[in-house]
């Protein structure tokens, strides 16, 4: 593997019985970094998790910390520290003891222990609550003990189990930023399990977005976001619009069902066939008959873009812009909108090329099946 | 305008009043029957109050004080027999997957599936030619495989209701798996523990079957004298056994209320 990765996974299969949840997954984590284990519910993320932490057993492959073989070894004697998803605050002891309880475990002084768990308590902002008990905290209160008690041993890796998911959505938003922030404070490596793309997004170096136990693409936010890989990444990362063409593939560019569009690089492995095509509502702009499509860098010849035409089936407003369902053909796709459009008004819609990501369909039908898994 | 009358009191009241009756009928005649010098037939209540069966079931000769000594010598030894192998058996169980789990619970009730005579006539024949029969061990081992059921099912929920989320946060941040276990997980079932511990002692005050075959006449507990007083018609003493053996129950009864919580006793046999 990556001569400089930290955290190495090497072809770890994990199966509970007679199903195989990972099957010869591939990881390297460098150090300091901050990972984004990404995926729907089943996918696997929370287990290869618990394998780096020890708590799954691997059929096969191996784990390294540093060189060091870890995949025999117990939770306990691997130097991580996981953040469960339940925060698992321990209710019979309080805020301090629950933090102090790894340091403790290490033999510390009590002087040292108190003045580390004090020094915790402050950057966390749970200065003056060490006595109470959990169930005295709020939620956000006891994610940061959960978080302190986990960071108080030092831990080389720093394991997150959807530590967001039990929190309001209005908490949520600033904890994120806490949590990346505190972790590039202390150089930590992070790998963090979430169904959130947007948490991913925002809080991670890298993403790796996993589907049935296998990575279906890893890379850094932007990349993930607008190059992906699978249509099963298009559909996670928001592209959900979906429509089918005949595609032929030319140097410089795409014909798709008459129209040509500019080859963007991510269409490189694109063949000439039947294809799906994927867009994002925001990325597309809603024309009446006759208008033109917003001017571009380039002009609108060097960039083009594809074009349909359909009716207005519904408007909604979800706010900050109309969201608009054009029925085209027989499928409905969704599409933003600063000012609103009648009911039944004919439009066009225009998606620019570099908005557009285009797979082909294979031939066993499984991308349909997995992606409206997403979509549902 | 007329009052109706709700003449639905009428069965309630009369229903209310027959359970009081069933609950506390024996009970105010066992009470009574502790105070009464002389009473016999066709008084209704007795004819002469006192305390002088009192003071001849604590004299220095009679067996009440030697009887209750060793029924709580007994009791104490089962609850530390049955719970040494209970709350490993419970942890176990508790951590395992459900199939075989009901077939493990289930095998403790086996002692209970049968008829309870034949069961102890043959333990006390085997405990004879052993040595067991007529000592505190042999009858301490007698009340372990009856409370052993009370005590593996409850520690076993108890273990249930400790969520592992709660041990593997331990693990992950340094403790071994004993460690984990001391720190976290049995403080935290603990209340459930204690509950086991207190019903197994009850069950051990109150067995007369087992105790009889094995134990008698060498070891005498509570309810073997009970047995002895009530059928030699002595009703004062039976009456004053039987209440030194309700009082631990009832004590112990508000304890358990307190401390065995909803979320363990719904864990129980599942």
């Amino acid at each position: 593997m990556d001569a400089g990765a930290f955290l190495s996974i090497e072809d770890i299969s994990v199966g509970y019985g007679p199903t195989t949840v990972l099957d010869g997954l591939n990881l390297a984590i460098g150090k300091g970094e901050f990972v984004a284990l990404l995926g729907s519910s089943g996918c696997g993320k929370t287990t290869l998790l618990r394998t780096i932490a020890g708590f799954a057993r691997p059929a096969k492959g191996a784990i390294r910390v540093a060189d060091r073989n870890v995949t025999h070894l117990p939770p306990d004697k691997r130097g991580m520290a996981l953040v469960f998803q339940s925060y698992a605050l321990w209710p019979h002891m309080t805020v301090t003891q629950n933090m102090a309880y790894g340091l403790k475990l290490q033999g510390r002084g009590r002087q040292e222990i108190t003045s580390r768990i004090g020094e915790l308590q402050g950057l966390l902002g749970l200065s003056g609550l060490g006595d109470r008990k959990p169930a005295q905290l709020s939620g956000g209160q006891r994610q940061r003990v959960a978080l302190g008690r986990a960071l108080a041993i030092d831990p080389e890796i720093l394991l997150l189990d959807e530590p967001l998911s039990n929190l309001d959505a209005r908490i949520r938003l600033t904890v994120r930023h806490e949590i990346r922030a505190l972790q590039k404070r202390l150089g930590i490596t992070a790998v963090h399990v979430t169904h959130d793309r947007e948490e991913a997004m925002v809080m991670a170096d890298r993403i790796v977005v996993m589907n049935r136990g296998r990575i279906e693409q890893q890379g850094t936010p932007e990349d993930v976001y607008n190059r992906p890989a699978s249509p099963f990444v298009a559909a996670f990362m928001g592209a959900e619009n979906l429509l089918d063409m005949e595609v032929s593939v030319g140097p410089q560019r795409i014909n798709l069902a008459g129209q040509q569009v500019l080859a963007m690089p991510h269409h490189r492995d694109l063949r000439s066939g039947r294809a799906e095509i994927r867009f994002r509502s925001e990325a597309a702009t809603l024309l009446r008959p006759g208008e033109s499509p917003p001017a571009q860098a380039g002009g609108l010849e060097l960039a083009g873009g594809l074009e349909l035409t359909g009716t207005v089936a519904n408007v909604s407003y979800p706010g900050g812009h109309f969201r608009h369902g054009v029925r085209i053909g027989e499928r409905e796709i969704l599409v933003d909108s600063p000012a609103p459009f009648n009911q039944d008004e004919h439009v066009r819609v225009y998606v620019p090329s570099s908005a557009l990501f285009i797979f082909n369909t294979s031939t066993d039908g499984e991308n349909d099946r997995q992606t409206e898994a997403i979509s549902n | 305008m007329t009052t109706r009358i709700d003449l639905w009191w009428l069965p309630r009241a009369v229903l209310l009043g027959l359970l009081a009756f069933i609950i506390f009928g024996p009970l105010t005649n066992l009470l009574l029957w502790t105070v009464a010098e002389k009473w016999y037939f066709p008084h209704m209540l007795p004819l002469d109050y006192g305390f002088g069966f009192w003071q001849r079931v604590f004299s220095p000769r009679g067996n009440a004080m030697v009887s209750l000594g060793s029924s709580i010598v007994i009791a104490s030894l089962t609850v530390v027999v049955s719970l040494a192998l209970a709350i490993p058996a419970g942890y176990a169980l508790s951590r395992l997957r459900l199939p075989f789990r009901g077939l493990f619970l289930l095998a403790f009730l086996i002692p209970q599936a049968f008829p309870n005579l034949p069961v102890y006539v043959n333990i006390a024949r085997f405990f004879y030619q052993i040595g067991l029969n007529g000592t505190i061990a042999g009858v301490v081992l007698v009340h372990v495989t009856h409370g052993l059921v009370y005590a593996v099912w409850i520690a076993t929920a108890a273990f249930s209701a400790v969520d592992v989320d709660l041990e593997e946060a331990a693990r992950s941040i340094g403790a071994g798996p004993f460690r984990a276990f001391r720190d976290i997980t049995l403080p935290l079932a603990a209340p459930g523990l204690l509950a086991s511990a207190i019903f197994v002692f009850l069950e051990s005050l109150d067995e007369f079957t087992g105790t009889y075959f094995v134990g008698a006449p060498d070891v005498t507990t509570l309810p073997l004298l009970l047995y002895t007083a009530s059928s030699g018609g002595n009703y004062q003493i039976a009456s004053i056994t039987a209440l030194l053996l309700l009082i631990p129950s009832i004590g112990f009864m508000l304890v358990v209320e307190r401390f065995l919580r909803a979320d363990v006793l719904s864990k129980v046999g599942h």
